[in-house]
């Protein structure tokens, strides 16, 4: 194959080694430490799969593309020997013995794994604020960028007050890619899980079309909707690691079992054949104003480029965070109750009997929100409600998915779309209101796609007047990903998202890093 | 719609996790208020959906064993074990009532 590519040609070219890349990686989570991205670091084992590629680099046979890249990932992932904890007292010092098939995959493929990324307990959460080992912050708070839009303060008080979130709930994955510590990252996408982190930390962030990668390993939040997502620094890297991903695995039966064929994307894409639809629901309220420009523009830019661009109209959009918030809770309320202490996990002292000692451990294991969810769900699922909360929730699903088809059958090929509402909002703001609250809030841009079970991308966009990262998002049809990622890297390159300038870590200066807009590996 | 104390109990003892306080509950109340908006759709005539891969088969694989033996492996992550058994606290006893138990609801 052609070798396009910065990192993987640096590589392979022997301009630098995977072993000092993953060195130059680790020593770059240690300095970026306040930003708590990581849960664990498995720096033993990432030194030895660093060595392993290099001796294949130095034999001229490595795996692939990503051999010898740095890579990290969510902690509701399973990895073997290495701690998954999601975030939770429930799963501290649990060491799975297998790795999830997306995992094995990567290490298959001779990646590095790096390490743990932190997210909110069991993914339940939109700003990476609510794990056990504390919220994430956004690589982005510390940016010249950023500190040049704040009032100035004293310098010490500034950052302590001022740092703003990184979304979530994969908010350690998007900190890692986003602060350099790594070239790709894992996250899971529910409800806009990997999208909404992605936007406010600057990253590219795919949620893949529902079936068709594996959620085998993945610990599950809502069967029917919970896909893993790529978090990436530019839109090619996310075709890579989507290539080296996608396709039927036997031991997720969810997967669907087409053939699944790894695409590059054109060089120059072309989108002046293309249908481009802008939901007017999508215009929500709460959208900043900022926002609404950009997307505005975003759809202007297309237009000039001669692709054809209309409104359209997704009827039911403003239900589909109530539809989630239904579904999500009942089967968060099922997938939770394999937590009970006896085979694996947190156990309770509590022994009086095997109901009083579950009981005991799940309230001892799991946080507000959890059980919050739980409780929720179990209300729905109660038979005098079954058929008004559960059924009626599955019918607007329908509803919902039937729009985005009817819009897709009218001839648009691809949506476009704000992410988020607004950009960052600093800590202190955001914990004033409770987790289920901002959920709403947050989520009402992302997650009519995972109803759907669409492709969807964050691409970012703009700085917003705080400095701060904005990305827009792009829906595709089905399985149409090559399409989605062609807009996405078209789009990529008209809006030339600045790099961000952080101050705190220094800069290694290494021609690996040089010249470049965004330290890619593809 | 009231939630009683009766569903409240019911949902503890189902769910095997508590209220915790009346911020717990509140969270359970403003959570139907919630919900309550789909009653605005009208949804006569459509089917519910399970599944956005509802139009294709699930993979079935041949029921051969390929795997398993990995006994040891999967005890090392449980705490109370004995040989190859995990070890349970005595079954068959209910939860205690909601004025035996340690419970937030018990004042309300």
């Amino acid at each position: 194959g052609v070798w396009r590519f910065q990192v993987s040609a640096a590589l392979k070219e022997g301009r630098v080694g995977p072993r000092e890349l993953c060195q130059r990686c680790l020593a770059r989570i240690k300095s970026s430490g306040v930003l708590n991205a990581y849960i664990s670091v498995a720096e033993e084992t990432a030194l030895k799969q660093a060595e392993e590629s290099e001796k294949r680099y130095k034999r001229g046979q490595p795996l692939g593309v990503l051999d010898g890249i740095p890579v990290a990932v969510k902690d509701n992932f399973s990895t073997a020997g290495i701690e998954t904890t999601c975030a939770s007292n429930m799963l501290k010092g649990y060491i799975s013995p297998y790795n999830a098939t997306v995992v094995q995959k990567l290490l298959d493929q001779g990646a590095v794994l790096l390490g743990k990324t932190n997210l909110d307990e069991f993914a339940m959460g939109s700003g990476s604020t609510d794990g056990v080992f504390g919220p994430v912050r956004n690589p982005w708070s510390y940016s010249r960028q950023y500190k040049e839009k704040s009032v100035p303060k004293s310098h010490s008080e500034d950052e302590e007050c001022n740092w703003v979130i990184t979304g979530g709930s994969s908010g350690g994955s998007a900190a890692a890619v986003a602060s350099f510590t790594c070239f790709a990252a894992l996250g899971s996408d529910t409800g806009g899980s990997t999208r909404n982190p992605a936007a406010h930390c600057g990253v590219v962030g795919l949620k893949p079309t529902y079936g068709l990668i594996s959620r085998h390993g993945l610990i599950p939040l809502v069967n029917s909707m919970d896909v893993p997502g790529i978090l990436t620094r530019c839109v090619d890297d996310a075709a890579v690691v989507l290539g080296s991903l996608a396709g039927h695995d036997p031991k997720d039966s969810t997967t669907i079992q087409d053939n699944f064929k790894p695409f590059e994307l054109p060089d120059s894409p072309d989108v002046s054949k293309l249908s481009i639809g802008i939901p007017k629901e999508y215009q929500a309220p709460g959208l900043s104003s900022e926002i609404l420009a950009l997307w505005s523009k975003a759809a202007d830019l297309f237009k000039n480029a001669g692709a054809k661009v209309t409104e359209v109209s997704l009827p039911h959009t403003r239900y589909s965070i109530v539809c989630y918030h239904v579904l999500c809770t009942a089967e968060v309320a099922s997938n939770m109750a394999r937590f009970d202490g006896l085979e694996y996990g947190h156990r309770s002292e509590m022994n009086k009997s095997t109901e009083s000692m579950y009981a005991a451990t799940r309230r001892e294991g799991f946080n507000d929100v959890v059980r919050g969810r739980i409780l929720s769900g179990n209300y729905f699922l109660l038979k005098q409600n079954y058929e008004k909360y559960f059924i009626k929730a599955q019918k607007v699903r329908r509803l919902i998915a039937n729009d985005f088809l009817k819009v897709f059958g009218s001839g648009v090929d691809i949506l476009l779309t704000p992410t988020t509402l607004s950009d960052a909002v600093p800590h202190a703001e955001f914990i004033k209101e409770d987790n289920r609250t901002r959920s709403a809030q947050d989520d009402i841009l992302t997650q009519a796609a995972n109803m759907a079970g669409l492709p969807a991308i964050n691409v970012p966009t703009a700085l917003s007047e705080r400095g701060l990262p904005i990305g827009l998002q792009f829906i595709g049809r089905s399985f149409q990903e090559k399409q989605l990622l062609t807009v996405a890297k078209w789009f990529e390159k008209q809006v030339k998202f600045p790099m961000i300038q952080l101050e705190e870590v220094k800069w290694h200066s290494h021609d690996v890093f040089q010249h470049q807009k965004s330290a890619s590996f593809s | 719609q009231a939630v009683t104390v009766e569903v409240l109990d019911r949902l503890e003892q189902l769910a095997l996790v508590d209220f915790r306080d009346a911020e717990g509950v509140e969270r359970l109340r403003e959570a139907i208020r919630f919900a309550d908006q789909l009653r605005e759709v009208d949804t006569e005539g459509v089917e519910p959906m399970d599944s956005v891969l509802e139009d294709r088969c699930l993979y079935l694989r041949e029921d051969d064993v390929t795997e398993g033996n990995c006994t040891n492996e999967l005890l090392k992550n449980a705490r109370e074990k004995v040989e190859e058994y995990f070890v349970a606290p005595p079954g068959n006893i209910p939860l205690p009532k909601l004025e035996e138990r340690e419970t937030f609801l018990k004042g309300s």
